[in-house]
This record gives C-alpha cells, structure tokens and sequence, in this order.
C-alpha cells in the first residue's frame, strides 16, 4: 500500500553523491527513481531501487547513514492537470505534501507521483475514496 | 586631564610597595576570617595570618582557581553578608555554570576608579561624550566603562550592543569623543560606516578603549586607519572587577597594571613566580575589594610583565597582550567559552547527536563566528528536511543555553568528524589574534 524509498544523508562535501552512486554500481543495484532535497548545510537523497534491502545494507556498510520511508505512489494520465487532479483533492482535505516527485512512462502516456505527506494513512484512506490509483510498488 | 589620580597613578614603587604590604596583611586577615573555603585552604598548607608580613610573602599563599568559584556557587566565596553586597556580575564558566561576583559599595567605587584612570588614559574628561557599546548586564563591560566616565563627570551615550546604523549616528550626532567596545566591534563600525559612504572625518571620535577580547597590532592599525582614532588596548576579568584591571596608555607599550589594587604575579608551568620580562601565567591578588577579594586567583591567560619608568609618568608596571590559555577556554563576542561545556550541552540533547564534535571560530566581516560541527546519529535521521532542520534547531537552542551565544550548527554525517589519536581537534579557531 505504500511504495518503500531509501534516504540517504548526505553532507554537503564535493563527490559525496559519485561515492554513493559508487557503492550502488559496485553492488549492481539499479536505480528506479532519484532525487535530493539540498539545503545549504546538506542534502538528502531519495531514491527507489530495484532492491532496497540491499541497497541499506551495502550503503550502511559503506558508512552511510540511511534510512526506509514510505511515500504514497499514485498513478495518472500525463495529460495537463494529471498530478493537479490528485493534489485538489488531497488540499482540500487540508492534507500538506511534504515532498513529491514524478517520473513518467513515456510509452504508454501514464505518469507516476510520489510524495510523503505527514498523515500518511489519511492521505491514502482518502484517495482510496477518491478512486485514484495507489500504487504497491514500483516495477518499469 | 592627564592622570585621574595623579598622586596613585605615578607613586615611587617604594611607596607602592609599602601600600602593597599593609593591605595585603589586612586582607588575609580579613579572608581567614571571613571566608570559609580559603581559610580551609590556608589551614590545609600550615600558613596563619600572621605568617604574612608583607608583599614578598604572597607566594607562600594558596592559590584559588576558577573551579573555586564553581564549587562555591553562587554565594560560598563572599565575604559579606547579602546586605553588604550591591550587585552581582559573573561569565560563563568551564560547566555551564556562571562564574558569580558580589561587589560591595565599595568595590564598585574602586571599580569605577581604575576605570575612570583607564579612559583619562585615552583622553577623557568632564567635557567628552563617551559613548559605551558595551553590552550592559551580567558581562561587566557595559557597566565597567559607564561607572568610570560617569565618575570622571563625562557625558555618558549608554548604547550597549547591536543596531550598529543606531550606533554611528549617535556618535556623530552626539559628538562622541570616547567610544569603548570590543575591537571587533570597533571594526565591525568601520566597516558598517564605509557602507554608508562615511569617512573617518565624518565622525567625531578622538579615541577607543578597546577589550574583552585578545587582539593584535595589526588589527590596531587598521581600526586606527579606518575610524581615525587611537586605539587602545583595556584589560579586565569580572573575578578581579571587570574591564579597568589594567590599561594601556598612549605609549602603547603594554597595559598598566593598577597595582594598588591588583597585584600581578606571572607564573611558571612549575607555578613559581618568574621574573620581569618572563612569559607565564598570570595571577592576581585584590588587595582593596571586601565583597569578593581573590587571593593568587589564576587567570589562565599567558603575559609578560614589564617593569621600569613608562614614559606618560606612569610607575605601575605593564602588562603585555595576552598571548595563549593554560586552558581551551575560546572567548568569542567577549564570552568565555569552554569546549567542555559544549560537550555537556550535547550529551543533554539525548540520542539525537554523537558526543562527537568540531568548534570553528571564524571571524567574518570582522564580527566572530562561532559553528559547531556535530554528527547527528543514524536514529535520528529521517527522510523530510522539516525534521531534519527540527532536529538541528534542537541542538542549537540547547547549545545556546549552555554557552549564552549562538552558534551556527553543521550537521555531519556519523563518524565523519575527524578522530585523532590521543587528543582529539575540536577547536579550529581561524582568527588571527594574538
């Protein structure tokens, strides 16, 4: 019910990112999604791999801090005003994103939204009702 | 007005040392008597009151140590009773808890003595606008240079700290002779003033009296450049009274030491007395004070004394700058701050950080910075960057407290922070200051 990403600290230090990436093709693990939060003392990565498990322990071992979140994973048509469509309805049951991303099939016109909101249970409760497509996981 | 007590200010040493010895019997007398943890000290070693003849005689004196101050907090080294007692002043000490002095009446009128003889010093008199940016409270500046202009009859701009545009144009407006601050702010002012398109014609100011913090030549010639005064250096600890212990006159060869009330030993690593000229610790006795008088009371900052004639008439010996700590003690913005009392503020915000951390003393557009680098632990990382930020407010505010600043905290990466062998970095200070 929710899509699992693993966030990764990250200091805010020339190459830091390469050595990551480094750890993750060493391991050949695959990314599905990508993104960072950078603030202007650090950063934080998200990402969505094709085997998470993995992923935090090679990056633990490698000594970095990590960590599992879940994000609520929706699906829509990339068409003008897919992603608007979902978050009307999530504004006005007053639910505030706290991060999103998206990343599209570009093949079959179907796009993929990911965010993390604070009422997590709520959110989904609530596009379940909705009748928007929640996603278990991600496979492309 | 050159000297503010001529007669003290340039006694023969004869004389200074008789004054030196007569009050100094008195006051072991009057310790022994009336405060308890220094008698113990002296009963511990085998000296009586009456084993001190005269001024030779200190070194056979127990020392007292900052932690004395601690392990009697607030009231245990008084030596009057609250009723006697007219003001408490204090800094920040090595646990986080304030270093407490009680003045009586009378030590607040020996305070604003020297203090009135520092800024005569710098060229104050009954008909100059001394203007004092100063922090006025528990830190002893604001006070310190506000009771000697006001015993001198000068007009007082009491401005404390902050506002800095404010600041200039009350100097100017008010036509402010004196300006007494720390030099980083003195500069800070400069610098604020060439943003403003103002020249060092534009403001009145003759001179500055400038402490509560170490500094260099260099950093004279540049404050003297940029606000066309003269710049002079002032020392004072809020344990021995506060700015006004010792001053430099405008010979500019070190700070007079006001000895009749003060007396100045300088110590070896063995703790012994060393000679004129010698570098070492240096240890003051209060020989006037009845609130709070410190016997050898060690300062941990590291001088030299110089004795012989001063050419501005001057007899009390001088005192160069303070060149080290026997201690990590930082002083930034005039506050003491000690590494260990970082550590403790960091233990207190719980699992959140590793005890693990850096302090980066900067100075920025010539104001201190203070940053602390800390490792936030792997449990507290989460993937938002409003708890993230929360988690970093956090450990800021906590620190804040302790150390009565604000520091800029960096959040690190577990073990990211540099373990040496042995004794760890922790302070990377990138002032030049001594």
């Amino acid at each position: 019910m929710f899509v699992k990403q693993i966030a990764v600290f990250l200091e805010n230090r020339k190459g830091r990112i390469n050595e990551l990436t480094k750890v993750l093709s060493d391991n050949k693990i695959d990314l599905i999604t990508l993104s960072i939060a950078d603030t202007n003392d650090f950063g934080i990565l998200r990402a969505i791999t094709n085997d998470n498990e993995k992923a935090m322990r090679v990056l633990k071992d490698a000594g970095f801090t990590a960590t599992v979140a879940e994000l609520i994973g929706v699906e829509v048509s990339d068409i003008p005003g897919g992603l608007h469509n979902v978050l009307k309805i999530l504004d006005t049951e007053g639910i505030s994103i706290e991060y999103i991303y998206s990343f599209a099939h570009t093949k079959d016109k179907r796009a993929v939204i990911l965010f993390r909101v604070l009422e997590q249970a709520r959110a989904l409760e609530i596009l379940k009702r909705n009748k928007i497509k929640v996603l278990d996981n991600l496979t492309c | 007005m050159r000297y503010y007590q001529k007669k003290l200010e340039c006694i023969s040493r004869g004389e200074l040392r008789s004054l030196q010895s007569e009050r100094l019997v008195k006051l072991v007398r009057y310790m022994y008597d009336n405060v308890a943890p220094y008698r113990k000290k002296m009963v511990d070693i085998g000296i009586e009151p009456g084993d001190i003849k005269d001024i030779d005689d200190l070194k056979l004196l127990p020392f007292t140590e900052k932690t004395d101050l601690r392990d009697n907090y607030p009231f245990g080294l008084l030596a009057k009773p609250m009723k006697d007692i007219s003001r408490f002043h204090g800094s920040s000490g090595t646990s986080g808890k304030l270093t407490v002095v009680g003045y009586t009446k009378s030590d607040l009128k020996i305070w604003a003595q020297v203090m009135a003889r520092s800024l005569v010093m710098a060229g104050a008199d009954k008909d100059s606008v001394v203007h004092v940016a100063y922090g006025y409270g528990l830190f002893t500046g604001g006070f310190g240079a506000h009771m000697g202009a006001e015993l001198i009859g000068s007009t007082i701009t009491p401005a404390s700290s902050g506002n800095t545009a404010r600041q200039i144009m009350l100097i100017r407006d008010f036509n402010a002779k004196i300006l007494c601050c720390t030099p980083s702010y003195a500069l800070y002012i400069a610098e604020e003033m060439q943003k403003l398109g103002m020249s060092p014609e534009d403001i009145p100011l003759k001179a500055g009296v400038f402490g509560a913090e170490p500094w260099t030549n260099e950093m004279r010639d540049e404050i003297e450049k940029r606000l066309g005064i003269t710049a002079l250096d002032v020392y004072g600890l809020s344990e021995i009274s506060g700015p006004g212990v010792s001053m430099e006159c405008t010979v500019k060869n070190g700070m007079h030491i006001w000895e009749d009330h003060f007396v100045p030993e300088v110590l070896g690593a063995d703790l012994k007395p060393l000679k004129y000229g010698e570098k070492g610790e240096l240890v003051f006795t209060t020989i006037t004070k009845d609130g709070m008088p410190l016997i050898r009371y060690r300062t941990r900052d590291i001088c030299t004394l110089y004795d012989g004639k001063c050419a501005c008439g001057r007899t009390h010996v001088r005192m160069s700058k303070i060149v080290g700590r026997t201690d990590d003690m930082l002083i930034i913005r005039g506050i003491n701050v000690f590494p260990s009392q970082l550590e403790a503020a960091l233990i207190r915000c719980g699992n959140i950080v590793t005890p693990n951390y850096q302090i980066i003393v900067d100075r920025e557009g010539l104001l201190d910075r203070l940053s602390v680098k800390v490792e936030m632990s792997d449990e507290a990382f989460t993937d938002t960057v409003s708890e993230v930020e929360r988690i970093r407010k956090a450990i800021e505010k906590e620190i804040h407290d302790a150390l009565g600043i604000g520091a800029k905290i960096i959040l690190c990466e577990p073990r990211s922070i540099v373990r040496s062998e042995g004794k760890a970095v922790r302070i990377i200070d990138n002032r030049k200051k001594y």
